[in-house]
């Protein structure tokens, strides 16, 4: 993604390069580079719960080739992981685990919540599931789907190689995990979220069995 | 705790002329032939069997939840019914409040190829409380658990009662129960407070993860093997 402009033999487009010097050179923005190559190399960390996990799988497999997009090797430790994928929905009592494994993830980290649950809570709005995993961990791309087919799983690693692509490394924000800060004016109070997310939120009224 | 291993052959308890199960058919919804399981419980317990009804073929007895133990016991012991194996236990709440909840437990004999269906009515208002069949069947272990984890059904004399579902300090009650909000009874932000400040590596009792000291309670073939070097799990 990007490199290939080497074959042109043109200045101005990002990279030069002169191929007549008995030292081969390269000149580029670091930026540039570092972002290219993570952008290739994303070392997915799969977080599979439910049928997502299964469209995940056949994401990976030889028909679908998630090797293409540099994502070779699946680590199944959060210390060697770049991408988290969370497909599938994710219960309460899972919550602390999906937190505690984000924390593992060195920095630079990047989420893709698959699916409708894993995005929003989908078809489960009940007593047990999260609504959405970005309660939880920041998540860059969502795909939606139930289950997305993998072409759409594929999509959205484009989506997120394309953001990659874009960071840049002056930029210290990007890589700053924050815990919410009361103080920020960003910040929105628990009761106002509730307050925001009704009718589509909790309401401890609400009752299938009619009592 | 196990003596010699001998294979429970299906069927053959009840005489040698038993013929291999097959899809029943023609089965009425009411007054089919009963378990005769049935009329020996109510031969031998009487008072504690208040009714017996025969549903698409198979049994229900409805007992006097104090006790259960004693008759499952029974069920269990007696050579002429031999139920070797518990198939679930589980509990049915109405939406009719006046209603009581019923404690359901699936005995399936492999012997005499019996089903049976045992209940046990605990009214509103009342504690919830039916005794243990821990100490006759060790598999309902993790089912009366659940049980306590959705109904808040306690049944006494299990070993170790707490929810195995939810997590051990949630407080918002049984959530199979009828009265129990679809979405829980906190606020969805209040939910994950609680749950993020749980630590997710303290959910084990060590009596849960103690290997050693179930040891002495293998079968003695078991033990040999492990003794011997073999490998289990992994």
């Amino acid at each position: 993604m990007g490199l290939d402009r080497l074959d042109t033999h043109r200045t101005g487009t990002g990279v030069d390069f002169s191929p007549s010097s008995q030292e081969s050179w390269v000149t580029t923005k670091l930026d540039f580079l570092v972002n290219w190559g993570r952008a290739n190399s994303l070392w997915p960390m799969p977080f599979g719960t439910a049928c997502c996990a299964i469209e995940f799988m056949a994401t990976a497999a030889s028909k679908f080739d998630l090797a293409r997009f540099g994502m070779e090797r699946m680590s199944f430790s959060p210390r060697q992981a770049d991408v988290l994928i969370c497909a599938g929905r994710v219960p309460f009592k899972l919550a602390p685990v999906l937190r505690r494994i984000w924390q593992q993830m060195p920095q630079p980290k990047w989420c893709i919540s698959m699916g409708a649950c894993a995005s929003t809570g989908g078809m489960f709005d009940n007593y047990a599931v999260v609504q959405g995993i970005d309660t939880i961990i920041p998540v860059d791309v969502y795909v939606p789907g139930c289950p997305p087919r993998p072409e759409g799983l594929m999509y959205g690693i484009m989506m997120l190689q394309q953001k990659v692509m874009r960071e840049r490394m002056a930029d210290k924000s990007l890589r700053h995990e924050m815990e919410p800060d009361p103080a920020s004016q960003l910040y929105i109070a628990p009761p106002l979220i509730d307050e925001l997310s009704e009718p589509f939120g909790n309401s401890v009224h609400q009752t299938r069995s009619g009592l | 705790m196990s003596a010699d291993f001998s294979p429970v052959l299906a069927g053959r308890a009840a005489g040698g002329n038993v013929p291999a199960p097959t899809t029943p058919k023609n089965v009425p919804y009411r007054d089919g032939a009963a378990n005769p399981s049935a009329d020996a419980l109510r031969s031998r317990f009487g008072g504690a069997i208040s009714r017996v009804e025969v549903i698409w073929g198979e049994t229900t007895v409805f007992v006097e939840p104090a006790r259960v133990n004693e008759i499952v016991r029974w069920l269990h012991d007696d050579p002429t019914q031999r139920y070797d194996y518990c198939v679930d236990v589980t509990a049915v709440e109405y939406r009719d409040l006046d209603r009581p909840i019923e404690v359901v437990w699936h005995l399936r004999s492999l012997p005499f190829r019996r089903f049976i269906r045992l209940k046990a009515l605990l009214q509103k208002g009342q504690p919830l409380e039916v005794p243990s069949i821990w100490d006759i069947y060790k598999g309902v272990d993790w089912m009366e658990r659940e049980c306590y984890d959705m109904f808040g059904i306690r049944f006494a004399g299990h070993p170790d009662l707490r929810r195995i579902l939810m997590w051990e300090q949630y407080k918002e009650g049984f959530p199979l129960r009828k009265d129990f909000p679809l979405r829980g009874r906190f606020s969805r932000s209040e939910q994950l407070r609680q749950i993020l400040s749980q630590n997710p590596e303290a959910k084990y009792s060590m009596e849960e993860i103690s290997v050693v000291e179930a040891f002495e309670e293998l079968p003695a073939d078991v033990r040999a093997r492990l003794g011997a070097g073999e490998k289990v799990g992994e």
